[in-house]
């Protein structure tokens, strides 16, 4: 799509996603100041931080929906302006478009691409099945349940074949056990994808459960900015303590 | 008007057909409250006739006069003769051409002028002020304007009924496209949506309640001018022949014209908020909420 340089073969591998001196905000106040961060393709990286801390700015950085004060987001080394199909996004709740059955909502993406109807009705169903919601494609977004639809914006966003996903706290508004179930999904569906993933969340657990890397977004000196890079040894591995990384992230924050 | 009624009546019923007693029963009951409510209202509507009738046949003079006002027998007597004649429906076929071009003009444009003064504040600067300074001209005061500009008549009502719809749809659209949440928009943007997609899969459909409210008010002004209108110029028209009868004294005639118009406003104004209704099913229901609040 952007560069002509990139071949059949890698058309659908992770995208890398490089932030250059990054300084973010909205009218005349920053929120963030100097960010540089390399985002390795195929990789889950997590960004965890306290609530205001300008972690969902920094994904609409990445989107293409802000663009930075100063500073470049580049994607695959060129400079981002604008949203771009390669990267979907998952927003925290209500992102469906109510108006539209579930099946309909996850054709968008393929519709907007052009693709023809049986084709991309396919996909959709297909996409639909692999999110456990097979026989709801009729259903209207105010028919299902909170979990139900962030399945329906899960499936949504991955329809398009992304490069690139960027989770906004998509599990955020969900209760506990809906929440374990659908990280699992989660994991489930990441390992069948080269998409690279940018993932945000104020929970600690949920960090160490889904990423390669987590990353912690807090204060100094009065900006907020990137504090450390953690990586996860054995990423999405069952059963491994990770009490010290915790307590490590845990006093970052 | 009535199907909302209908559906709260055939939905609970149609799915006793196939069997569960206690469905049955509530499907039954709520019939039952269906009809009642039903035969109140008529017996309301059927009330106040009878008592015109009476005021009019007893010749009473409590103040008002109501012994030179012909009584509902009388009108119904002229209601039947006028609807034996061809002049009766062309009257009524001229008026409602006259309001559904007026008025499919004035959807076209007010959502159009809507939305693009909410989304461009270039355009907004440059087509809301001469807007904001007609709008508060009352549509029928436009008339001498409407004489003078247009070379017909017919095209002159036309005007009028446009320019009486047009103020509250586009300002209905405007307000609705502004209050709508960035979140739908941003998501069909990540999905490489451009202005178009955006235009057409977001602020139109996400609208669309607020511009349906801005319609139902519309076809109400659109109605009242198109009828003030035709009393004032044309030569056909419900609006012309009640004015014409009362000209020739013909009171009953009057009061089948005023019937007939207000019927018709009725009529028109249940078809837009049935539109309404079947195009936003999609919004989170009120009714539903109410009902299984009130068993």
């Amino acid at each position: 799509m952007t560069a002509p340089a990139v071949d059949a073969a890698r058309a659908d591998a992770g995208l890398a996603i490089r932030l250059e001196g990054v300084s973010l905000g909205y009218g005349r106040h920053a929120v963030l100041e100097d960010l540089r961060l390399d985002i390795a393709p195929g990789e889950v990286l997590v960004i965890v931080g306290p609530s205001g801390s300008g972690k969902s700015t920094v994904l609409r950085a990445i989107a293409g929906l802000l663009a930075p004060r100063a500073g470049r987001v580049l994607a695959e080394g060129v400079p981002v302006t604008g949203p771009s199909t390669d990267r979907a996004m998952v927003f925290q709740d209500d992102a469906l478009l109510p108006w539209r059955t579930v099946l309909r909502n996850v054709e968008l993406p393929l519709r907007i691409r052009g693709v023809p109807r049986r084709e991309r009705r396919t996909a959709a169903e297909s996409w639909i099945a692999r999110v456990g919601l097979a026989g709801c494609e009729d259903r209207l977004p105010r028919e299902l349940s909170g979990g139900m639809r962030q399945r329906v914006q899960l499936a949504r966003s991955l329809a398009g074949a992304p490069r690139a996903v960027l989770m906004d706290e998509p599990f955020g508004a969900l209760d506990a056990q809906t929440r374990a179930g659908m990280q699992r999904l989660l994991l489930d569906v990441l390992r069948d994808t080269l998409a690279t993933v940018v993932f945000v969340t104020h929970d600690v657990d949920e960090a160490l459960l889904l990423a390669d890397r987590v990353v912690v977004l807090g204060h100094r000196g009065g900006h907020g900015g990137i504090g450390r890079v953690l990586r996860v040894p054995d990423p999405r591995t069952p059963d491994i303590d990770r009490a010290g990384l915790r307590a490590r992230i845990i006093e970052e924050l | 008007m009535s199907t909302p009624a209908l559906d709260a009546t055939l939905g609970p019923a149609a799915p006793a057909v196939a069997g569960a007693d206690a469905v049955t029963a509530t499907g039954r009951t709520r019939t039952a409250d269906g009809l009642r409510r039903w035969a109140v209202r008529s017996a309301s509507l059927a009330a106040v006739v009878a008592v015109w009738q009476w005021l009019t046949t007893a010749d009473a003079r409590v103040g008002l006069r109501f012994d030179r006002l012909p009584s509902p027998a009388e009108v119904a007597a002229e209601f039947g003769r006028q609807l034996g004649t061809r002049i009766y429906y062309l009257d009524l076929a001229q008026s409602m051409i006259r309001i559904l071009t007026g008025f499919a003009l004035a959807a076209v444009a007010g959502i159009a002028l809507g939305v693009l003064v909410a989304r461009s504040r270039w355009a907004g600067d440059v087509l809301l002020p001469p807007v904001e300074v007609v709008r508060p001209i009352p549509a029928i005061a436009l008339v001498p304007i409407a004489i003078l500009v247009f070379p017909t008549d017919e095209q002159g009502i036309v005007f009028i009924t446009f320019a009486a719809a047009f103020f509250p749809i586009m300002v209905s659209t405007r307000h609705a496209v502004r209050a709508l949440p960035t979140l739908w928009e941003d998501a069909v943007r990540t999905m490489g949506g451009g202005r178009a997609h955006v235009l057409w899969n977001v602020v139109l459909p996400g609208t669309l309640p607020g511009v349906f409210g801005g319609l139902s008010v519309g076809m109400g002004v659109a109605w009242i001018c198109v009828i003030s209108a035709e009393m004032i110029s044309g030569e056909f028209g419900v609006g012309y022949r009640t004015w014409h009868a009362y000209t020739v004294v013909d009171y009953p005639a009057v009061l089948v014209g005023m019937a007939s118009i207000g019927v018709l406003g009725w009529v028109a104004s249940a078809t837009i908020e049935l539109l309404g209704r079947r195009l936003t099913r999609w919004l989170p229901r009120v009714d539903e909420g109410v009902e299984g609040g009130a068993r």
